[in-house]
């Protein structure tokens, strides 16, 4: 009914007359359709991050709950800082963020560059290549403990038929020297296709055109790339070490299956810290202070690289 | 033969390209078959130095699975031959099945958490989407970054007072609250996903259906959803995904009763430590439905992993 109704309505009103009936409806329409996505984000992040923020200030811990809390000011926060633990996960965290970011760029760059020579096939080896990064995190890397193992290990035997160790020699997780490696290589692993993809995007937005006029100018193909290739690249490859830092920043579950932060400290991202201070300790006041540092540093670094960001896409 | 392009690589320089692509996707390869292979072996053989790449396959692996197994005595076994040839391989090692064991359970409620939050994420996130795409919504650019900035926080630091929050709403441990809890994380994907997806779908679709007399909400129903079904699909795939895998809230929040898969998986201990052929099987069951949507997806693939920044 309402729809016929409808229909005569918007034959008989002149134009300017029925676009505005109809724009209050669609406000309507706008909100209710916007309104249950910020609501439930509003209940599940928002309202969780104020309640961290205010416990925070607190000495509160959770497995007692009807404990008298304190509010202790910025004591939580003091401590956290002058503690050399946490520089000591900050570092860690550090160092797998910095080399999982140099390897995934360099071999995700050669990959999409080869793949984008256009050989036969390379359908087919792009999506094998693509498939560890769709895959489940903690159930891949509890695997790789196994390929890890010293003696029994796919990766040690591989290793040492190529290098000539003995492949009982070392152990990827329990060596204090390799276990920050072993995360890096199986995060590798895992993430070079990402960047691949990204990469392999920018290299085909790159019209022919430029190149076959850098052709006529005698343009080498060392300068060609450097001067089109890299720079046309460049954009896409900021963005996709955007996502894998955001990422590795968070990094929890294929470290935790790994090496649980072990042996010692050495492998303990904040993350695991985080963990470790809020589910085994039970110091969630801490805790929460140490979220809240957690978060203003990946949101501040976040703005800081996305203006670097934009700034090279305007060139 | 058309004219030879300046800027096509010549047949040798494909050649070298396309060897060296296959050699590394089939190293990345490699651990992935070795978990298959793995869930085949006997315990020795999943044990053996050096590894065994040649072995005789047994299902092994799975019964134990699938089973709980108890020891036996001797007289016992010889008094109960086994009836069945799961009942056999457990018999050969001295035990007998006592029931199920509980990866079933938890492999149900990695696909109910799974489909259900995958299903309100797209139901929510094409209606935002939608709204976002054809509407003037004030601060809409601060809106649509506010729902990307939810993914940066990590998981951990927002599982704290989510922790606190579901003890207090009693929906520690259940379906419905990782339902919602991932509902919420997915959220970010879906909108900036299905925006992009609708984006593209021209507004004289919905302007001619305007004039047939649809009001905003038929046009939107049966115009742009139809449109908009690859797209919509696609996203929930990647939703599917991204709950499918999840493990730290997973880990934190739940231990039993909605326990899902990938906080499971690697406590399956046999005797001596980890159980690594039932570890494999468990594995390979929970990955092999992911890289077949990974191979249905490959077209949307890019879209997916930069939530629509990079378009093909």
């Amino acid at each position: 009914m309402s729809h016929l109704n409808m229909d005569s309505v918007a034959r008989a009103t002149p134009r300017h007359l029925s676009r505005r009936i109809r724009g209050l409806s669609d406000r309507a329409i706008a909100w209710v359709f916007v309104a249950p996505t910020i609501f439930l984000l509003l209940a599940v992040n928002i309202f969780p991050l104020i309640w961290t923020i205010r416990l925070s200030f607190t000495n509160y811990a959770a497995n007692r709950p009807n404990a008298e809390v304190q509010w202790i000011g910025l004591r939580n926060y003091e401590r956290i800082l002058s503690d050399p633990d946490t520089w000591a996960t900050m570092q860690a965290t550090a160092h797998f963020l910095f080399w999982t970011i140099v390897f995934q760029v360099m071999i995700g760059f050669a990959l999409a560059w080869l793949i984008n020579q256009k050989f036969r096939g390379n359908d087919l080896w792009t999506t094998i290549i693509v498939l560890p990064m769709m895959l489940s995190p903690a159930v891949v890397g509890n695997f790789w403990t196994l390929l890890y193992q010293p003696q029994l290990g796919l990766f040690n035997s591989i290793v040492g038929f190529f290098s000539g160790a003995d492949p009982t020699s070392f152990s990827m997780i329990g060596d204090v020297h390799l276990a920050p490696w072993s995360i890096v290589i199986v995060d590798t692993w895992m993430w070079t296709p990402f960047v691949m993809l990204i990469c392999l995007a920018g290299l085909r937005s790159i019209p022919d055109s430029i190149y076959e006029a850098a052709e006529c100018d005698r343009a080498s193909r060392w300068r060609q790339f450097w001067t089109i290739t890299v720079p046309m690249v460049l954009p896409f490859l900021m963005l996709a070490v955007l996502f894998r830092g955001i990422e590795n920043f968070k990094m929890f579950d294929l470290v935790v299956q790994l090496t649980g932060g072990g042996p010692g400290n050495i492998t303990t991202l904040t993350s695991i810290e985080l963990k470790r201070e809020a589910f085994e300790k039970w110091r969630t006041g801490y805790s929460s202070a140490y979220a809240v540092i957690l978060f203003v540093t990946v949101f501040g670094l976040a703005s800081i690289y996305v203006k670097a960001l934009n700034r090279v896409k305007d060139r | 033969m058309s004219a030879h392009s300046i800027t096509e690589p010549s047949v040798r320089q494909k050649w070298f390209a396309g060897a060296l692509v296959a050699a590394y996707a089939l190293i990345t390869l490699l651990p992935l078959l070795w978990i298959i292979a793995t869930g085949f072996k006997s315990s020795s053989d999943a044990i053996a130095y050096p590894p065994k790449i040649l072995f005789e396959p047994t299902l092994e692996g799975y019964v134990n699975l699938f089973t709980a197994q108890t020891r036996q005595s001797p007289e016992y076994l010889a008094q109960n031959p086994p009836a069945t040839w799961y009942e056999a391989i457990v018999h050969d090692k001295g035990m007998v099945i006592a029931g199920p064991s509980r990866y079933g359970e938890r492999f149900m409620n990695s696909v109910i958490i799974g489909f259900g939050a995958t299903f309100l994420s797209v139901v929510l996130g094409t209606l935002a989407a939608y709204a976002f795409s054809r509407y003037r919504i004030p601060l809409k650019d601060d809106l649509l970054f506010f729902i990307l900035s939810t993914r940066m926080m990590p998981p951990i630091a927002v599982a704290i007072p989510i922790f606190l929050m579901f003890r207090n709403l009693g929906l520690s441990d259940t379906h419905a609250g990782m339902i919602l809890l991932y509902t919420a994380v997915n959220l970010s994907l879906a909108v900036w996903l299905l925006k992009g997806f609708i984006d593209e779908i021209p507004r004289e679709y919905e302007e001619a259906a305007l004039i047939d007399g649809y009001t905003r909400f038929q046009a939107f129903m049966k115009v742009v959803l139809p449109q908009a079904a690859t797209g919509i699909a696609a996203t929930a795939i990647f939703c599917l995904i991204f709950s499918w895998n999840e493990y730290a809230f997973a880990v934190l929040l739940t231990s039993g009763t909605a326990q899902t898969a990938p906080p499971f998986i690697p406590t399956i201990i046999g005797v001596g430590g980890q159980d690594w052929p039932a570890v494999a099987a468990g594995a390979t069951i929970f990955l092999v439905p992911v890289m077949v949507f990974t191979i249905l997806l490959r077209k949307h693939l890019l879209r997916g992993i930069t939530f629509g920044a990079v378009r093909k």
